[in-house]
């Protein structure tokens, strides 16, 4: 048997699972919140053109708005001044072979509190146990911060949000050490909430699309998947020179 | 009066809004703007100082033509009073018994007028001209000093007492100041819109800790969340405030991109479709549903709606798209009896207009304000010195405010 035809039997077996990690594009989720006088992110607006009524007797459609990074998406390197001047930096002419990659997953869950900060020892620890990370692999952190109320989940105060992230460091190691191939978290950014006061600030977006690497975040049911051996589908949307996509986020495992 | 209205019967037909006669000549349309502003207005004479009423081409007794308005004495004598028991008209018949009288003011003419309960024949009362449902002016006689509520008053007021408001921002100080004094001024129910439920704001323990006021979801710019809301209260808002706003300086050439102009836009004009075409229907036909009917859709908007301000010059933009469309909401609603009350303010005491000098209007005053308008039954308020500025500075010399605004 061929190997696609071998693995659409696994699919339809359940051998190989299908796991979503994907949340519903709706109004109501939470975006990047900035300092209000810059130039802000739309959230997700649906307006129906018609409904089987007198706009459209017969067909229901809708007009949607949303930004680029809206909702559980994806990060090009263009989206930060680093990325800026490599090749084929935007959604649009991306290498689509890296849109099937491996995943590992790092388990943060039980200690991710709101300034929990991923560090290379994170990952040394993770390494002992699981072996090295693989090049062109998706790292993602797991904090099952996607299970919170949005409100808990975007978790503002006075000082700006308070989520769980990676330090510099870590960024610096992933992306230098072990070429992983993008990094990716549950909650609203790739980066920790706090991170705009780090060295470089923001280090994920810094290191990751400095060398052309990807973000994806806003995901959720990573807690579905095994520490090593998943595979992430991660397509973005064409966009003309776009910065970043929202998308499906699919995983595929293997069935135990 | 003063008892909470009753639950509906849900057996019962709600009972449709019917107008009062409507036809006026443009003449005497002198009286709207007068009532819409909650002055009162009469023609005088500059030849020989005579007041006229009702409106005249020509001075009765020197037959000169220039008869501007202007503000006269409102004090007068009840002549004679009639109560009116089966009236021919549909809108009084279902309101009768009504009681009418003739008023001879002070300073001249005679006005048939409406008749506050507590007015009786040969006293002294205070006159005014007020919006009836149709949205023309007639004129009210009021006994003189504290004006209690009055059956025949409240057709022609929007009074907040036992009804229920929907504010639809509850983030900003100004949502915040009139929700709390709708509250206070005797509205038995408010709901107050928080877009984003998951940003907290200032403010928001003060909301809470109020027992006739409720948080609710609404994203006024997201059309499938104001129908969501619309689903559960619009047939039992008998006033809306929309308070929303999206402020930000600046003109055509001194800011790059569309980002803060779509979002005034968004916030502002489309915000205002939104609200409009999901609460609009249910408050047309609820216009004479009981004494807690709905009455009026407020609108707070920047006096540079009517004329362009370049310092915050896009924001003005937007708010002369929602000044237009108001009057497009103000001709559809009326059929309902539903007012729109247009508040127009000057630069507000926030942080968007923190460099702006004074006078800046404090969003108590916009709440005071708005009460009062509510309760006297105005439709077109002007809020602080700013705002007063503005309008006579344009019924003087438009052309002259365009070019000291750019200035």
């Amino acid at each position: 048997m061929s190997i696609l035809a071998d693995f659409a039997l696994s699919i339809a077996t359940g051998a190989v699972r299908i796991v979503d990690l994907t949340f519903t594009l709706s109004p109501e989720f939470p975006v990047i919140v900035l300092p209000p006088e810059f130039a802000q992110a739309s959230p997700v607006r649906i307006e129906s053109l018609s409904r089987y009524d007198s706009n459209g007797p017969g067909w229901y459609w809708n007009n949607i708005t949303l930004g680029e990074h809206t909702g559980t998406h994806f990060d090009a390197p263009i989206h930060w001044y680093t990325g800026r001047n490599l090749p084929n930096n935007a959604v649009d002419t991306l290498p689509v072979q890296t849109m099937i990659a491996p995943a590992c997953v790092i388990d943060c869950s039980a200690e991710a509190h709101a300034d929990f900060l991923l560090t290379v020892a994170h990952i040394a620890a993770w390494e002992a146990e699981h072996g090295r990370i693989p090049a062109g692999s998706w790292v993602l952190l797991r904090t099952d911060w996607s299970r919170r109320s949005f409100r808990d989940y975007a978790n503002l105060g006075e000082d700006g949000a308070h989520t769980p992230g990676p330090d510099s460091e870590v960024m610096r190691f992933l992306v230098q050490e072990r070429d992983i191939l993008g990094f990716g978290t549950e909650t609203i950014g790739t980066d920790a909430g706090q991170a705009h006061h780090f060295d470089p600030p923001l280090p994920a977006h810094h290191y990751l699309h400095g060398a052309g690497r990807y973000g994806l975040q806003c995901l959720r049911n990573l807690d579905q998947l095994p520490a090593m051996g998943s595979v992430l589908v991660t397509a973005p949307l064409k966009i003309l020179n776009g910065s970043g996509s929202p998308l499906r986020v699919l995983a595929l495992i293997e069935s135990k | 009066m003063s008892d909470v209205p009753a639950p509906r019967n849900p057996l019962r037909r709600t009972r449709l809004p019917i107008s009062p006669p409507r036809a006026r000549s443009r003449r005497a349309h002198i009286y709207t703007k007068a009532a819409a502003e909650g002055r009162f207005l009469l023609q005088r004479c500059t030849e020989c100082g005579l007041y006229l009423y009702p409106a005249r081409e020509a001075c009765p007794s020197c037959l000169s033509a220039d008869l501007p308005p202007v503000e006269a004495p409102r004090g007068g004598v009840v002549v004679s009073e009639t109560t009116i028991r089966v009236p021919a008209d549909l809108y009084f018949r279902e309101r009768a018994p009504w009681r009418i009288g003739v008023v001879r003011l002070a300073c001249g003419p005679t006005m048939i007028s409406h008749l506050h309960a507590a007015v009786r024949e040969g006293e002294a009362v205070v006159m005014s001209f007020r919006l009836d449902k149709s949205g023309q002016a007639v004129a009210f006689a009021a006994p003189a000093g504290p004006v209690p509520a009055d059956r025949q008053l409240r057709e022609f007021i929007a009074d907040p007492q036992h009804r229920r408001v929907l504010v639809t921002d509850g983030r900003s100080a100004v949502g915040q100041e009139v929700a709390l004094a709708l509250v206070a001024a005797g509205a038995r129910l408010v709901h107050v819109g928080i877009a984003e439920a998951w940003k907290p704001f200032a403010g928001e323990e003060r909301l809470r800790g109020v027992d006739a006021l409720r948080i609710v979801p609404l994203d006024i710019a997201s059309e499938a969340s104001v129908m969501e809301l619309a689903a559960d209260i619009a047939g039992k808002t008998d006033i809306l405030v929309n308070t929303a706003d999206h402020v930000r300086p600046g003109g055509l050439l001194t800011r790059a991109g569309t980002g803060h102009l779509r979002g005034e836009i968004e916030q502002s004009y489309r915000g205002f479709v939104h609200l409009a075409q999901s609460f609009g229907p249910a408050m047309l036909a609820r216009g004479a549903d009981g004494i807690d009917n709905a009455v009026a859709w407020v609108n707070i908007l920047s006096v540079y709606a009517l004329a362009n301000w370049p310092a915050y010059g896009s924001h003005s933009a937007a708010q002369a798209a929602c000044l237009s469309l108001s009057h497009c909401l103000r001709a559809e609603l009326r059929p309902g009896g539903v007012r729109v009350v247009n508040l127009f303010t000057g630069p507000v005491d926030t942080e968007w207009f923190q460099t702006v000098p004074p006078p800046k209007v404090a969003p108590r005053a916009i709440a005071a304000a708005l009460v009062r308008s509510l309760r006297e039954g105005t439709e077109d308020v002007f809020v602080g010195d700013v705002a007063e500025d503005i309008r006579r500075r344009l019924a003087d010399n438009p052309k002259a405010l365009e070019r000291e605004l750019g200035a």
